[in-house]
Parts: C-alpha cells; sequence; structure tokens
C-alpha cells in the first residue's frame, strides 16, 4: 500500500470511530423539554444559590411548605398543615401522615431537623445560610459560639411532629420553608456518598421527580415520583432540563420545536426584545428584581451626599426602559418592587436635571467644572448584553445634565464582582433579585453590617429601623416603617440610585403548553406543567 | 531511543507548564467562590476555603494537587462541585474527540483536493474560484460561518437540527462550521506545496522520461507537496480535539471546549489547570507523532 494512501486510511479509521464514540444512542426526546439557562452548579438544595439550580432542585427535594404554582405564595408541603403561636415566634408543624422517600423509605420529623442542621454546619458550605438565621440561636450555632444543638429553635416533638422557634416574628418565614435551604434530604445517600450524592439515577428525593441522569453541559432528566404525596396532581411523566446559556441558540432550538419552554431571562436575545415580546408565546411579567447603581460613599467626590443625590437625579429611568431593555421593566424611584408582598412603597427621588445641576453647583462643581476623572464600573457581559448598553446611556445623561465625564470600564464577572466587593469603584452597576417575597430581602442588604452593603455607606438609624420592623407582628405597622427607612435610604443617604424593576420572560406556546402562571418570584414548579397538543 | 527521550522530555515540560497554569490562575483578580452576594458568613468562606486547600501555603497547595495528579486525579471542580474535573473530562471529552476527529477529516478530505486543483489549474478561474473559497473560509471567523450555515440549512430548510448532539444529522453542521477554517488553510498549503514542488527538477527529469502527467502528479510531485500541510497537522489536531468554544456553544454541543474559556472566567481553578494539562499534552503528543509521520514520508528527515 502508498504510505499516503495506508496514512489516510488511518486517519479515515480514526474519525468514524472518533464519530462512533461521540453518537451514542440518542435517547427519545422527552415529553416536556425546557431550557433553563446556565448549567446549575449543583442540585443539593443546601448549597445552590442560582435560579437555574433552585428551579431543578426544588423538583427533587421538598420543604415542609412549597410555592403555589399560580401564586407564587406558600402552601402546604412535606407538612400538612401548621399552628403559629400568638407573639408569632413559635411554629408547630405537622407532617402529612404517609410521607415516603421516592424509593418507600419513610420520611419523619427528624429527617426535616437533620437536613437543616446540615445546611446549618459551615463544613456544608452554604451560600444561603443565613436564611436560617431566623431561627433561635441558629447564627450562634453556626458560628460556633453554642455547641450544644438542644439551644437551637429546632426540635422534633414526635415522628411527626416539628416545633420551631424564632428569633422574632419573621412575617415571611413560610415562605423560607419553601426555600430550597429549608428542604429535606436523604441523610443515609447523603453520608454514604459525601460530595458526589446527587448525581445519579439511585437518588433518593421526597419532591415531585427524581432523578433519571444528570449529564454536565448536555442535559438533567427527571421523572415522576410516584411516592411523592402529591403525585396525582403531577401532570407529565419526564422532563429534560438543557443548560443554554446562549440566547440565540436557545431561541433557534424553541423554534424548531426541539425545546418546549425557555425560562431564564438571560435567553432573551436583547435586540430581538421588540420583535418577541409581539408573539403570542413570548410572555412577560413584573418580577422582584432591582437594577440600580452603588456609589462609593466612602471617597471622593461620592462620599459628598449632595453628588450622589445629583447623579441618582440625573438619570432619567423611563429612557432606559423605553430605548434599551424595552422587555416590560418598569422604571423604578423605589429600591423594592412594587409587586412586593407586605410593601408600602416609599418615596425615592425623581428625575430632576435642574435640582441635579444645583446640587452639583452647591458641591462646588457648577456645569461639572472641576470635578475629578470617575469611572462607572459594569459587568462585560456575554449573553444578552443590556448592561453595556445601560453604561453608555447613563454616561450620556451624566454627560448632558452635569457636564461630568464618566468614563467606562467594563470587566468580566468575577473581577467585576471582586472590585465590587473591596469598594474599588466610583459608580457600580449593581442588581439584586429577591430572596423571598418580602421587603426586607432588599431592605437588609445596606445594613451596617451586610457583606452585601459594598457602598461604605453605613447608618446607625437605619439599622435600628429595620431591626424594628422586624420585632412587629403587625404586618401593615411593619411596612409601614420599611417605609420611613427605605425614604430614608434612597432620599436623604442615597449610596444607591435606583433604575429600574426587572420582568421576568419565558416562551412557550399557551396552545401546547398550560400551566406556567405568571407571579412575582418567578416559580413555576415543573410538576404543574402540561403538554396539551404537540 | 530518540522518541524515547522526547518522550521522556515531555515529563518536565508538562509539569512547568502546569506550575504556570496553577500560579496564573490564582495571581488573577477574583476567586471561584466569589459571588453576587456576598458570603454568608465568614464561616462559610473558611469551610470552603479549608475545603478545597485554599487556606494553605501556595507551594504546598502545588504540592498536594501534584500528589493527586501523580495518582491521575485531577480534583474536584470548584464550580460544581459534585463532578470532579476528570467526571467533566471524561464525559465531555468523547464529544469533543468526535467534533474534532470528524473537522479534521472535512478539513484534510476538502482542503487536500481543493488545493491540489487550484495548483493544477493555476490562473485558470478554478484557481481563482477555490481561492476565492479558501480566502472566505480563512476570514470569516466560525461565529459568522456558524449562524449562517444554522440560518441557512437549519432554520430555513430544516435539513439539519439547529443544535444539540445525538444522531449523524447532529455532526454535519457543526463539523463543517469548525473545519472550513482548517480546510481552508489546508488548501493553501497544499497549493503552495504542489506548485513549488512542480519546479524541482526531479518532476521535470520525470516528463522528460516520458512518465504520464498522471503518474507525475500522484506518484511524484504529491508525497514532497503534502509536507506542509502534515506539519500543520499537529497543531492542527491539537487545536481541533481541545474543542471550540464558539462552536460548542453555538450548537450546544456537551464537549469540553466551552470549558475551556467558562473554567478560566468562573476562577475554576482546578478546571482551568485540568484542562491545560489535557492540552499541553495532546499538543506535545501530536507534534511528536507529526514528525514521526513526517520522518517516514521523507527519507531524508532522520532524527537521531
Amino acid at each position: 500500500m502508498h504510505p499516503m494512501s495506508r496514512l489516510f486510511t488511518c486517519l479515515l479509521l480514526a474519525g468514524l470511530m472518533a464519530g462512533a464514540v461521540g453518537c451514542r444512542d440518542a435517547e427519545p426526546r422527552a415529553e416536556i423539554v425546557i431550557i433553563n439557562g446556565a448549567e446549575p452548579e449543583s442540585l443539593d438544595p443546601a448549597i445552590i444559590s442560582g435560579q437555574p439550580d433552585m428551579r431543578v432542585a426544588s423538583s427533587l427535594f421538598e420543604g415542609l411548605t412549597r410555592f403555589n404554582a399560580v401564586t407564587g405564595e406558600p402552601e402546604p408541603g412535606l407538612a400538612s398543615h401548621w399552628e403559629i403561636s400568638e407573639d408569632g415566634r413559635i411554629y408547630t408543624f405537622h407532617l402529612r401522615p404517609d410521607l415516603k422517600w421516592s424509593n418507600g423509605d419513610p420520611i419523619n420529623a427528624e429527617d426535616v431537623v437533620w437536613s437543616w442542621f446540615r445546611a446549618l454546619k459551615p463544613e456544608t458550605a452554604s451560600d444561603y445560610v443565613n436564611v436560617l438565621f431566623y431561627i433561635k440561636n441558629a447564627e450562634a450555632f453556626h458560628l460556633g459560639q453554642i455547641k450544644n444543638p438542644d439551644e437551637v429553635g429546632i426540635h422534633a416533638l414526635d415522628d411527626h411532629t416539628l416545633k420551631v422557634e424564632l428569633t422574632s416574628p419573621t412575617a415571611f418565614f413560610l415562605s423560607l420553608c419553601a426555600f430550597p435551604t429549608y428542604a429535606v434530604v436523604p441523610r443515609d445517600v447523603i453520608e454514604e456518598k459525601g460530595d458526589r450524592w446527587v448525581r445519579g439515577p439511585d437518588l433518593k428525593t421526597n419532591g415531585a421527580y427524581t432523578l433519571d441522569f444528570w449529564r454536565i453541559n448536555d442535559r438533567i432528566r427527571i421523572r415522576r415520583n410516584p411516592n411523592y404525596w402529591d403525585n396525582v396532581n403531577t401532570k407529565n411523566e419526564v422532563v429534560d432540563v438543557l443548560p443554554i446559556s446562549a440566547a440565540n441558540t436557545a431561541l433557534n432550538l424553541y423554534l424548531t420545536g426541539e425545546a418546549d419552554i425557555v425560562w431564564d431571562k438571560g435567553l432573551v436575545p436583547v435586540h430581538l426584545t421588540d420583535v418577541l415580546r409581539e408573539r403570542s408565546d413570548f410572555h412577560t411579567f413584573d418580577y422582584l428584581g432591582s437594577y440600580f447603581v452603588r456609589f462609593n460613599c466612602k471617597d471622593s467626590p461620592f462620599a459628598d451626599v449632595r453628588v450622589r443625590k445629583a447623579f441618582a437625579m440625573s438619570i432619567d429611568r423611563q429612557r432606559i426602559v423605553d430605548r434599551i431593555t424595552r422587555g416590560g421593566e418598569k422604571p423604578a424611584e423605589t429600591f423594592v418592587p412594587l409587586s412586593t408582598a407586605n410593601y408600602l412603597p416609599a418615596t425615592g427621588l425623581k428625575y430632576d436635571p435642574t435640582e441635579a445641576k444645583r446640587l452639583m453647583a452647591d458641591a462646588g462643581y457648577p456645569d461639572g467644572k472641576g470635578f475629578p476623572n470617575i469611572s462607572y464600573l459594569f459587568n462585560a457581559s456575554t449573553s444578552a448584553g443590556a448592561d453595556a448598553k445601560i453604561a453608555v446611556e447613563l454616561q450620556a445623561m451624566w454627560r448632558d445634565v452635569l457636564g461630568v465625564e464618566v468614563s467606562l470600564r467594563s470587566m468580566e464577572w468575577k473581577t467585576y464582582l471582586a472590585a465590587m466587593s473591596s469598594t474599588d469603584y466610583d459608580i457600580c452597576r449593581s442588581s439584586w433579585i429577591a430572596d423571598y417575597n418580602d421587603p426586607n430581602t432588599f431592605l437588609d442588604m445596606f445594613l451596617s453590617n451586610s457583606g452585601n452593603n459594598r457602598t461604605g455607606w453605613k447608618s446607625k438609624r437605619y439599622d435600628d429601623w429595620i431591626a424594628e420592623a422586624n420585632s412587629i407582628t403587625d404586618l401593615k405597622k411593619r411596612a409601614e416603617v420599611f417605609r420611613e427607612a427605605e425614604t430614608f435610604l434612597l432620599t436623604d443617604a442615597v449610596p444607591i440610585a435606583t433604575i429600574y424593576s426587572y420582568a421576568g420572560f419565558n416562551y412557550y406556546d399557551p396552545e401546547k403548553i398550560t400551566g406556567i402562571y405568571d407571579n412575582p418570584i418567578d416559580q413555576h414548579p415543573i410538576s404543574a406543567i402540561r403538554k396539551i397538543a404537540d | 531511543m530518540y522518541y524515547f527521550k522526547r518522550i521522556l522530555a515531555m515529563i518536565p515540560l508538562v509539569l512547568l507548564i502546569s506550575l504556570m497554569a496553577f500560579l496564573l490562575v490564582r495571581v488573577a483578580p477574583g476567586g471561584p467562590f466569589d459571588k453576587e452576594r456576598a458570603p454568608a458568613s465568614p464561616e462559610v468562606e473558611r469551610a470552603l476555603n479549608a475545603k478545597y486547600r485554599l487556606d494553605q501555603p501556595l507551594w504546598k497547595q502545588y504540592f498536594l494537587y501534584l500528589g493527586d495528579l501523580a495518582h491521575g486525579d485531577l480534583g474536584p471542580s470548584m464550580k460544581y462541585r459534585h463532578h470532579s474535573v476528570s467526571d467533566i473530562i471524561v464525559q465531555g471529552l468523547p464529544t469533543t474527540l468526535a467534533l474534532g476527529g470528524l473537522s479534521f477529516m472535512f478539513a484534510l478530505g476538502v482542503g487536500i483536493p481543493l488545493g491540489f486543483i487550484t495548483a493544477m489549474r493555476k490562473g485558470k478561474w478554478q484557481d481563482y474560484a477555490g481561492s476565492v473559497v479558501s480566502l472566505v473560509g480563512i476570514c470569516v471567523p466560525a461565529f459568522v460561518i456558524g449562524p449562517l450555515l444554522v440560518m441557512g440549512f437549519a432554520i430555513h430548510w430544516q435539513w439539519f437540527p439547529v443544535g444539540l448532539w445525538g444522531t449523524p444529522m447532529h455532526l454535519v453542521l457543526p463539523t463543517t462550521a469548525l473545519g472550513l477554517f482548517y480546510a481552508a488553510r489546508v488548501s493553501r498549503l497544499m497549493r503552495e506545496g504542489m506548485l513549488n514542488t512542480l519546479n524541482e527538477g526531479f518532476i521535470m527529469t520525470a516528463r522528460s522520461k516520458g512518465v504520464s502527467e498522471k503518474n507525475i502528479l500522484l506518484k511524484h510531485a504529491f508525497k514532497p507537496a503534502v509536507l506542509p500541510v502534515v506539519s500543520y497537522m499537529g497543531p492542527m489536531l491539537a487545536d481541533l480535539l481541545t474543542g471550540s468554544f464558539v462552536i460548542e456553544n453555538l450548537f450546544q454541543i456537551p464537549g469540553i471546549g466551552v470549558f475551556m474559556v467558562n473554567s478560566s472566567l468562573n476562577k475554576d481553578y482546578t478546571m482551568i489547570c485540568g484542562l491545560v494539562i489535557l492540552y499541553a499534552t495532546l499538543l506535545l503528543v501530536l507534534n511528536l507523532l507529526v514528525d514521526f509521520i513526517y520522518s517516514t514520508l521523507d527519507p531524508q528527515v532522520k532524527y537521531e
């Protein structure tokens, strides 16, 4: 044989073999295919923090309550009912009588206690461990100041009863019980497999689904759990969850019928928003998230509150939602989105170029003269790309109104986060998504000791307000205190300037898919989704 | 003996590369556990750092890493906490190899004949047409070609799926999008090689001895003319086999190419190091292989 043809034969064989290896047997398409955004980092409910992770994990593991598919409000989950003490501090939960894991083992109150303590332990490294700190002595136990678990307010009274003591009445505690950190997880599997527990088909679950497989960067397949207490209401058998973060690819797969649902707000190509929102399968709804900028209150020139106010009052929010985001976002004068539960809207700063100019002159920079070089920090975004456009728009507004030249400083995500948390910026693009449906999830960010503050601003007065609000059981009075605190934050202190509140998106054809409802916390339990036509 | 020495020399080289990767990722700002929300408590941060040994002195971290490496353990991914780096590579590599292997075949299968023909028809319309095609292939990046292919063949005509992986039909568009650039490079190299060879004395001798034109081209000219392509094959294959971020992302292919980029963005230290070591080893081995092929094709090349 000619050496050349020998070489090519070898290459051809290698290529064919490679092709054969790569092309495994394709599984048949699942009943419902959902495009879910980024690949989940984890499916362990105690450690997850991303929304894509939570959507999958919540279908595998449930807590004492769960989110109602329609309203997003908490409703009975593993617990069928509960009593709340007069002072709002003691909850007694009653588990459903015949609760079973997916393999048939019984679930009892001890499983709940073990799961909560597991999330609380530092070794678990739960990103959301602080949502457990509303429980009496939970924080002290986490920090190692208390060693005896009996002192923590979590006690199993018998196999089906759990008593939970809180530090102060917590209006949103039932919502927290539906949050993944509070989910009940299988002790024996975790103790046997360690870090690798939540991967395979032999995983024992207590939610509406079991896990068929998790192939990273490919798909997660979940299957109806016949032992789930509410199995009769699970509307589908097998669901594939695809990790896709390229907006165009997601849209292509949806349009060609490879996927039934796309539900991540990062998956709407910004340049197509205008076309997409005219379609009947494009759904947008208010969503508890807030887009804003932080000012570095530690250093000049933003140490001067007049400068912060001037910058905040130069932002024409309407222009940003009209020109850039265009997906149903609402210009926001308040930091807490208006659709938040237990909330009374505060007063924020309005767009007022004249007053902004006056404040700048007052601060010693008439028409921007003598103003130092400053920059606006934002993340170089990979997919949707609105952040860069907003940066340019803000830059223009500050130039036009204040006569100030702001340079733009874009960084990739992790570098941006590092710069923000060390307040190494002048002005910084920021956003916050509610962890639970209550103003506190937004307002406690700016407590003096909060790691999420990141502005260098602190106020004892503000801290006291938030503490006071959280000790009040009367929801109306509590909301009033929050309103006072937020008004102070937004109009007197101004460590931040609000821009808009988020809109959630998903696309699905309502002729083919039912069971997805718009709710402000963007919770759409997979078990409620039904395919009514192909 | 020569090749044995070359293989031995690879070991310190790979170690050096791993050390560089290990240090560089830690110098870059931002860490694997930075998130939009601050750590829930200092205890959580401490526990994570302890778990992934980031609380140890740097030299110790590196030696512990080498110790694991000696056992074939690339460590756990810091981003995907339930998966080890090896899990992710083992799961994604076959896909990437398949796509890369096919694109390699595509590049050679299209590039060599194209180069051959354009050289034969130098100055004629076939030459110009071929040159335009390869110029476009070289200049237009995959992130433009890919979406154009999808738009035409997947969305408009619906001949092929727009993405995902599984059946032979899924292979066509990504292979083409990935292989086109390399096919164009190969065709240019082949064309030059062929033109140079045809001016050589031994071709003239063959012609004057009355050897048929077909025999001259295929038997005498082809072998020396293809040598530049052969030297390019090593780096090309290494490029293709380590995957393409753009193509894998665009077609949603579960390979390791996306991890090359994403692990750096995520500061997934162990994942970056693992992939760098994989890439370096692949590159070194393939270059060695090319040298070996070279010596069998060209008897003048001898390694001592």
